[in-house]
């Protein structure tokens, strides 16, 4: 690998996904839009489920199950499907897991690398636009059935609030008002989101909200997991505010698990 | 037939050299020590905009001195030889050593290949993982790295700035007197610098992932008191 200098005529600017093609760079296509067969009978792909994003008083809170399947299978039971996407937005995945973690890693940088060059971080319109033409590349894969629906939140510093956008498989993105899910339970996670929701929640309300719709999702949906409280794993929950991507202990979230299900044993007895 | 004259390759060499030099001593100078929790970099930059320090990854940093678009050039492609690496690898693999290298290449080719040597004096500095260690690479006009591992200073009168700050320095200094220290012998006798005339940063282990943070208005007018 040289410096990669370019003359001024051709030079990428602060696009890393740009950069990244380049032959003299790395010559990969990122998210590999290549693809020209579908993925046979035989061939399973492993797959992430639901993830939810509500907005609260002081900002987002962002929450993702942690299990993905392959077909019928469990094939991993602590994968994680939000990550930090910089330091004021969050971002979650549902879908094949493969590509889709390559789209956040690709995603990641591409933010960072426009705040380097630039100087100055994008705006979070910016950052949900970039990550919709991600996804629109990958359009060919999506069709041959490896799909990746991601999912937005973040803080926007310059209004002073949390946004939230969800996305399909063109690469169409919507800024949700309040509360977004999606994935194989994001139906039932919305809805309970959608019952639960009120504006100007506290944050332990947002995160108990959060958990509470991931555990709906879980008591539907095969393929979303619950609180696993034999191995000890639990949903990632993360709050964005102004200070920040924080992902929320697994303590506090196995706390708040623990106070949900009590209160529902208890309601359930005759 | 016109035979070309012949010029030694001595004085070709001298020439260039000379051309840098100038070019870089018409600029303001740089000052990067190690301190107690990371790196500090001060340069004398009456700008709010236009860096002549900033990020490059986690844990490293860039400044240069000289004419600002043939740094500002160096420091984006150092941006992407490290945010490509990362992407290709892993983000432990980048490291200053290989960068050092690759710019004190360039620099070299230009100097001896092309019509005009860069008039420019780079830095970079990065905090090593795993330890706690510092290690700055000044790399200069013609190609020439040097590895400092307690402070550089790059830019016109070097001789005279690295002389005040060398009987400034102290081992395990903290921020705050690492800071004055620069500031004074940036600005020698006769002069006193403002945070208005300075460009401040620093490569802290306190930072988290990116160590890279630039101290702003207050903040450093605020360390400046003695």
């Amino acid at each position: 690998m040289g410096l990669p200098l370019f003359p001024p005529g051709d030079d990428p600017g602060p696009n890393f996904s740009a950069l990244v093609q380049r032959p003299e760079a790395l010559g990969t296509t990122p998210l590999g839009s290549g693809a020209t067969a579908p993925p046979g009978p035989g061939v399973t792909v492993r797959h992430a489920t639901t993830v939810a994003a509500l907005r609260y008083a002081q900002g987002v809170v962002m929450a993702g199950d942690r299990r993905a399947t392959e077909g019928n299978l469990i094939a991993h039971r602590g994968i994680e499907k939000v990550f930090p996407a910089d330091r004021h937005s969050a971002v979650a995945i549902a879908g094949a897991a493969g590509p889709a973690i390559e789209m956040v890693k690709l995603f990641q940088t591409q933010l960072e690398h426009y705040e380097k060059v630039e100087g100055v971080a994008l705006s979070l319109e910016g950052k949900a636009n970039q990550l919709g033409q991600m996804v629109r590349d990958h359009l060919p894969m999506a069709m041959q059935g490896l799909a990746v629906v991601p999912l937005f939140a973040g803080y926007d510093l310059r209004r002073g609030t949390g946004r939230i956008f969800t996305y399909d498989v063109t690469g169409g993105h919507y800024e949700e008002a309040d509360h977004g899910a999606t994935g194989s339970g994001g139906r039932d996670a919305r809805t309970t989101i959608k019952l639960g929701w009120s504006a100007d929640m506290s944050r332990d309300a947002a995160i108990e909200l959060a958990v509470r719709a991931l555990y709906e999702a879980a008591d539907e949906d095969s393929a979303t997991g619950g609180p696993d409280l034999v191995r000890g794993i639990f949903p990632v929950v993360a709050t964005v505010t102004s200070d920040g991507y924080e992902r929320a202990g697994d303590d506090e979230v196995a706390e708040r698990f623990a106070a949900l299900v009590g209160r529902d044993r208890r309601a359930e007895r005759p | 037939m016109t035979m070309p004259f012949y010029v030694a390759p001595e004085q070709v060499m001298k020439d260039r050299a000379e051309y840098a030099q100038k070019g870089i001593a018409r600029g303001r100078s740089l000052v990067a020590s190690v301190y107690d929790a990371g790196i500090l970099i001060v340069a004398e930059n009456p700008s709010r905009t236009l860096h002549k320090v900033s990020e490059i990854y986690d844990r490293m940093a860039f400044a240069g001195v000289g004419k600002y678009n043939e740094f500002d050039q160096l420091r984006v492609a150092g941006v992407r030889h490290a945010d490509l690496k990362g992407f290709a690898y892993s983000r432990e693999d980048v490291d200053a050593r290989s960068l050092a290298n690759l710019y004190a290449q360039y620099l070299g080719n230009v100097f001896t290949h092309e019509m005009k040597p860069l008039e420019v004096e780079i830095l970079v500095a990065e905090l090593t993982d795993p330890g706690d260690g510092a290690q700055i690479y000044h790399i200069s006009y013609d190609g020439t790295v040097t590895d400092e591992d307690l402070f550089a200073v790059l830019g016109g009168e070097t001789d005279t700035i690295s002389e005040r700050f060398s009987s400034a320095y102290a081992d395990g200094w903290d921020l705050d007197t690492a800071l004055r220290a620069a500031v004074t012998a940036l600005a020698g006798p006769d002069r006193t610098l403002g945070p208005g005339d300075l460009e401040v940063a620093v490569l802290s282990r306190a930072n988290g992932r990116r160590a890279f943070r630039r101290l702003l208005n207050d903040e450093l007018a605020r360390r400046l008191q003695p």
